[in-house]
């Protein structure tokens, strides 16, 4: 059955968010056909629209107002609604991301609608378009499926795989006017606390310190491994407890659940706490003092040794395999 | 004329009352371990919680009613065992529970049921401020928060990590963005769901605890709020659970540190193939 689907571009720091094409992937098997419509929406935003098209959208709508340069959820859904609206949908993907888990419950109740959060694969299965997700901290995985109206799903950054891109693809791209008003909450300020760019939910590397690194001065190396690979750096409850980092890095239960390629575990004990966030990831690497850590039971490759000696060490490592490759 | 200080204050604190909500969530907790029988998750002799990211909500529903004055009234949608839970959190301080018990009368349900449920309960309660988890850790939607708010047509904010709310209802906030953070002006009524952050939860006393069991605690059922199974019926559903495969334990290097760092770095590029 094809079916015609929405999908929301997310836009951050100037460029077009990964988790935009992975949603348009998503969006391709729950069309099984039918048509892909990718909605970009802000302020000046219009020129990323193309890219879009490459990463396999059929068409691309784009919504601008000044009321859009900051998300917020009123400003958002009146623009998401307006496309909705015209466009009468019979699918929608959006990004699990800050934004997408703020507007999508938002958007449902609009709808009269079920909505699948964290949605780490897609299929068609059945006669039924399924969707796996994770439960319980991601111990435990569900499958489910939308029973009564539109199929409209949030999916995880770093799971789908994105289309591959391709310049030859063409599609329109038309403009919608909408005004958006009435904002009840304005956004005044946006504090930047992470830093330089690499977001820890979409991180390929991920390198991660625990009580072990004994403080914040401690994290230098860490963000000197993590620069080499092009990674982000994360933390355990112990570090940010220890106030040896900020909150945001925190990866676990509470926290941050992250699914990178490569993790990295410095001086981490693996409390069960922790394991919940980042147990999944494709290959984990544990450096800690203690043989007995538990980290060591969910490693790929563990090294026992101070990370204080192992973790430049693998720096220096990796910056001759840049050099050589 | 002058007013006497004290009388001032009690005019000012009068108009200020704040009526405060807060949604409950009775979780697994997820550190134990975790099996699956008859296709379910196994909850026999499991330990089960207030969800944490809900603890944060029920400590500021405390501290905005202690600064500000009011009633912080804690509301779940969940089975009779739920009580447990709620009774903590009438120790931790909360004025009085409420547990809606839908499960005699709705046998499948989703986020759009518990939502439709608590809107239903909370639509003529005025409320001024709802607080809620941002996201329990056993189902990990997110959505119940946001959906009442658009239910009951009040504006929400999600992941919050600072309140602030001025005379005269207006409302600061500071809300986490995937670690950066957003400053929001909004006003009451509002609900905001809690990050991690907002707050250090406190441990009920025991004084707390004998109070508690003297609060009042209601129990509704799906008829005293005027619905019918088919106004809240799921939109979606489970059709399979079940656990990751077991991660085994992998390789421990051997040697001298700045060989098994080599060894390490090849070990990455050319078996795991990750860098």
């Amino acid at each position: 059955m094809a079916r015609k689907v929405l999908t929301l571009a997310e836009v951050r720091d100037g460029s077009l968010r990964n988790v935009s094409f992975e949603a348009i992937a998503a969006a391709k098997t729950i069309a099984e056909g039918g048509e892909v419509v990718s909605v970009l929406v802000g302020d000046q935003v219009q020129a990323h629209a193309n890219e879009l098209i490459y990463r396999g959208a059929d068409r691309v709508v784009v919504i601008e107002h000044p009321n859009l340069k900051f998300y917020t959820s009123d400003g958002y859904s009146q623009a998401l609604k307006a496309v909705i609206d015209k466009e009468q949908p019979e699918g929608i993907v959006f990004g699990h991301t800050a934004l997408g888990k703020d507007l999508s419950p938002k958007l449902a109740i609009k709808l009269d609608a079920g909505l699948i959060s964290d949605v780490i694969a897609v299929e068609e299965a059945g006669g039924n378009i399924v969707f796996t997700r994770p439960i319980y901290s991601g111990k435990a995985f569900e499958k489910k499926i939308v029973t009564d109206g539109i199929i409209f799903a949030t999916v995880r950054p770093n799971n789908i795989a994105p289309l591959e891109r391709d310049e030859s693809r063409s599609g329109s791209v038309e403009a919608l006017a909408v005004e958006i008003k009435d904002l009840r909450a304005i956004v005044k300020e946006v504090v930047r606390k992470t830093a330089e760019g690499v977001d820890l939910t979409e991180a390929k590397v991920i390198v991660a310190g625990g009580r072990g690194v004994k403080s914040a001065e401690g994290f230098k190396p860490l963000k000197e491994l993590a620069e080499v690979l092009g990674g982000a750096v994360g933390a355990s409850r112990g570090a940010c407890d220890a106030g040896y980092c900020d909150y945001s890095l925190q990866i676990g239960q509470t926290g941050k659940v992250v699914t990178p390629d490569l993790y990295i575990a410095c001086g981490i004990s693996g409390a069960i706490q922790h394991l919940a966030g980042m147990s999944n990831s494709k290959v984990i690497v544990a450096i800690n003092k203690d043989p007995e850590a538990n980290i060591f039971k969910v490693a790929d490759y563990g090294i026992v040794g101070d990370l204080f000696e192992v973790v430049p060490l693998l720096t220096e490592e990796f910056k001759k395999l840049k050099v050589h490759s | 004329m002058m007013f006497e200080c004290w009388q001032l204050k009690q005019l000012f604190e009068e108009g200020n009352d704040v009526n405060i909500f807060v949604l409950m969530k009775r979780t697994f907790d997820t550190e134990e371990k975790i099996s699956i029988v008859n296709g379910k998750i196994n909850e026999e002799g499991a330990e089960f919680i207030i969800n944490p990211y809900d603890e944060y909500a029920i400590e500021e529903a405390i501290q905005v009613r202690d600064k500000h004055g009011g009633e912080v009234t804690v509301v779940t949608v969940g089975s009779e065992e739920a009580e447990k839970e709620l009774r903590t959190a009438l120790a931790m301080g909360c004025d009085k529970a409420v547990l809606i018990n839908i499960d005699d009368d709705v046998e499948e349900q989703d986020q759009y049921t518990t939502a439709k449920v608590l809107a239903e309960y909370l639509k003529d309660k005025n409320p001024d401020l709802i607080l809620a988890g941002n996201v329990a850790i056993d189902g990990g939607s997110g959505q119940v928060g946001p959906r009442v708010a658009e239910l009951l047509g009040i504006p929400y904010v999600t992941t919050i990590t600072k309140l602030d709310i001025a005379d005269g209802g207006k409302v600061t906030v500071v809300r986490d963005v995937e670690g950066d953070e957003e400053i929001i002006e909004t006003s009451l009524p509002l609900l905001v769901t809690a990050q991690q952050g907002l707050n250090e939860p406190r441990y009920p006393s025991l004084p707390g605890i004998m109070k508690a069991k003297k609060k009042p605690l209601d129990e509704l059922e799906l008829d005293d709020l005027d619905l019918d199974e088919e106004d809240v019926e799921a939109k979606t559903k489970t059709i399979e659970v079940f656990l990751p495969p077991k991660r085994e334990a992998g390789k421990i290097l051997q040697g001298e540190i700045a060989d098994q760092v080599k060894e390490l770095v090849q070990l990455l590029r050319s078996e795991a193939k990750v860098v």
